[in-house]
């Protein structure tokens, strides 16, 4: 199991990753002893979104299916945490079984719109526009939905001012619940991304990645040799929409608010831009670029919302036209290169590969 | 009786007008050259702002619709040649790079322009019909909406640059080795696209308020026509205005407006899972 975390389908491989990595990990857990706890509650902040970049690079990256999407699932995940939260309590772990229920209806929702686009043979542009219609008709429902007849058991879904007053997350402990808040949010979300990022890495470099990558790389050939090809997108469509649904639960519980505008336009642009500059096809490179350009997004949002999202909108074309791998996959390929070829010319003999 | 089935007309005739000149655009773009325009509620944006300022500016009503078709259809020239053409052979990526240039456009017009504009009102006056309230524009709008359909069959049945069009349309390559400037033919069929994106929103700006994001309100039915209508302008997009003006107008009439919209999305679902290929995949099949 644990040999599949390194593999063809991930970069970074080698032992100096593995270090570079053990080392920022290390960084990232003694950071809240340095810093104050508003700090650390803006980097949990930034940890949370990644979940929905890492499904989408599963989907689109891997898989070969643009989905425009991930925001309906943030959605669902975040109203749904909300609903069961507020009704439900987050007591002795109800917490913990609001977040699972909240992302299992994400699921089934990705089941079904999955099965009707994937069984239906929907693919290319069409899968696109049909996820991104499907969003935007979701924000327009729940700006409408300001009146009292609107709510679900106490909770009310209030229109465009959004859900608010639902409970954080909370796990179960001797002597009541430890709410996660700040920093104990922080480390909660971080090893969860941690345990997330290495599920997926074995996921893609175990025989089922392999027949995802086949499939984005030429669906036909992938059928003659023998594959469902519909059963393996299907399933990482619904993977790839939890994770997303995921970011949603993580966020209403982090802010305790979730309104419409989360999901509609500019935000289900967001997801692409982050994924398509990073560099669709590998997890790690869409991990560290999402998270940059979140830094990038929030310190320019303080002067602008506007001028920054003119940002994103010029890095999505600059990518597109310059760089169509995306930017950090494209420079960690120059950086794995340049050694190697310098090794082999010093020392024709040593271990291939 | 007869006012209450022209009132099912009138809302029919409606939600069809808004769905034909709200998908034109999108779908010669489509139909030509496989690529779907994510900026296309921005060219209806830029269509229905360029007609306000002309209005605004003292032109007559028709002659600043004019403008705003004219001012569309040319940033959409620029744009092909600009930033599409090189993207011919990778039609997901212009579908990105559309995208991320309709949120420049709508982020950008916000810090110049503002969160919204003095609008123009609605022209045309109503007439009223056993009890029942209709305004005028709605059925100027409807005959609009008939007349781009007329302009699509006859620009591309009748004229040369239709011939040409659809040469290209069936075999780039073919086309190119016979003579035919598929660069030319492609320019002109985005910015015929662009147009009547603008037209659309030339035609509606004196109906609604003028909001950057204006654009979006159009895009979610622009969409599903064209999927619903499939690959083929000429045979899908009347049908699939049809059926999708009557699945709506019905739900309307029965749930409200919400509950249409829903239902019009569950019903386009429904119906890409039988007709994988739309209205113009099937009857292109049954013709065949």
């Amino acid at each position: 199991m644990l040999h599949l975390l390194n593999g063809p389908q991930t970069l970074g491989n080698g032992r100096g990753f593995w270090i570079s990595a053990g080392f920022v990990l290390a960084a990232a857990l003694i950071y809240p002893a340095f810093a104050d706890p508003y700090d650390v509650g803006n980097f949990a902040y930034f940890l949370i979104w990644v979940f929905m970049a890492l499904g989408l690079c599963l989907m689109w990256g891997y898989g070969g299916m643009l989905s425009f999407g991930q925001t309906f699932f943030f959605g669902i995940g975040g109203y749904a945490y909300g609903v069961f939260s507020v009704d439900l309590g987050n007591a002795y772990g109800m917490a913990l079984g609001d977040f699972a229920m909240a992302v299992l209806l994400a699921g089934l929702a990705a089941a079904i719109l999955g099965y009707l686009m994937i069984y239906g043979r929907i693919g290319g542009v069409f899968f696109g526009i049909v996820t991104l219609s499907v969003t935007l008709a979701l924000a327009f429902f729940l700006g409408q939905t300001a009146g009292p007849e609107w709510a679900i058991g106490e909770a009310r879904l209030n229109g465009f001012n959004g859900m608010q007053g639902m409970s954080p997350l909370s796990i179960p402990w001797f002597g009541g619940g430890i709410d996660l808040e700040e920093t104990a949010l922080y480390y909660f979300v971080l090893i969860l991304l941690v345990c997330t990022y290495l599920a997926l890495r074995v996921l893609v470099n175990s025989r089922v990645g392999n027949v995802l990558v086949a499939v984005r790389e030429d669906p036909q050939r992938t059928e003659l040799l023998g594959y469902d090809v519909r059963r393996f997108q299907f399933g990482a469509f619904v993977l790839g929409s939890m994770l997303a649904a995921v970011s949603g639960v993580l966020y209403t519980s982090w802010g305790q608010f979730i309104t419409p505008s989360s999901i509609g336009l500019p935000a289900a642009a967001m997801p692409i831009v982050w994924v398509a500059f990073s560099g669709r096809s590998d997890l790690t490179a869409v991990l560290v670029g999402t998270f940059v350009l979140l830094a990038v997004f929030q310190t320019l949002t303080i002067y602008s919302e506007q001028a920054a999202l003119i940002l994103m909108g010029l890095i999505l074309v600059v990518t597109v036209m310059v760089a169509p791998q995306g930017c950090f996959v494209g420079l960690s390929r120059i950086a794995n290169r340049l050694p190697k070829r310098n090794r082999t010319l010093r020392v024709p003999s040593a271990e291939p590969g | 009786m007869f006012a209450d089935l022209f009132a099912y007309f009138y809302q029919f005739a409606d939600v069809f007008a808004f769905l034909v000149l709200s998908a034109a655009g999108l779908a010669v773009i489509f139909g030509m050259m496989g690529i779907i325009n994510m900026a296309h509620g921005e060219f209806i944006m830029c269509g229905a702002y360029a007609t306000t300022f002309a209005y605004h500016a003292g032109l007559p009503l028709p002659l600043a619709q004019a403008c705003g078709v004219v001012a569309a259809g040319l940033i959409g020239i620029v744009l092909e040649a600009t930033l599409i053409r090189p993207l011919y052979s990778r039609p997901l990526d212009s579908l990105l790079v559309t995208w991320g240039l309709g949120l420049i456009a709508t982020q950008g017009t916000l810090i110049v322009l503002g969160s919204s504009m003095a609008g123009i009102g609605t022209p045309g006056g109503g007439f009223r019909l056993g009890g029942y309230g209709f305004s005028i524009y709605r059925m100027i709008l409807f005959a609009a909406a008939l007349c781009v359909l007329a302009f699509i069959y006859l620009l591309f049945k009748r004229t040369r640059f239709g011939i040409y069009a659809r040469a290209t349309m069936q075999n780039a390559n073919m086309a190119q080795a016979l003579g035919v400037r598929r660069n030319r033919i492609y320019a002109l069929t985005f910015g015929i696209g662009a147009a009547l994106a603008g037209l659309c929103g030339a035609l509606y700006a004196p109906t609604m308020t003028l909001i950057p994001t204006m654009g979006a309100t159009f895009i979610v039915e622009a969409f599903v026509t064209v999927v619903v209508g499939g690959a083929n302008v000429l045979l899908g997009t009347a049908p699939a205005a049809v059926a999708l003006a009557v699945t709506r107008t019905t739900l309307n009439g029965l749930y409200g407006q919400v509950f249409g919209q829903i239902g019009l999305l569950l019903a386009v679902v429904l119906i890409i899972r039988v007709l994988p290929e739309g209205f113009s995949g099937w009857l292109a099949k049954r013709a065949s």
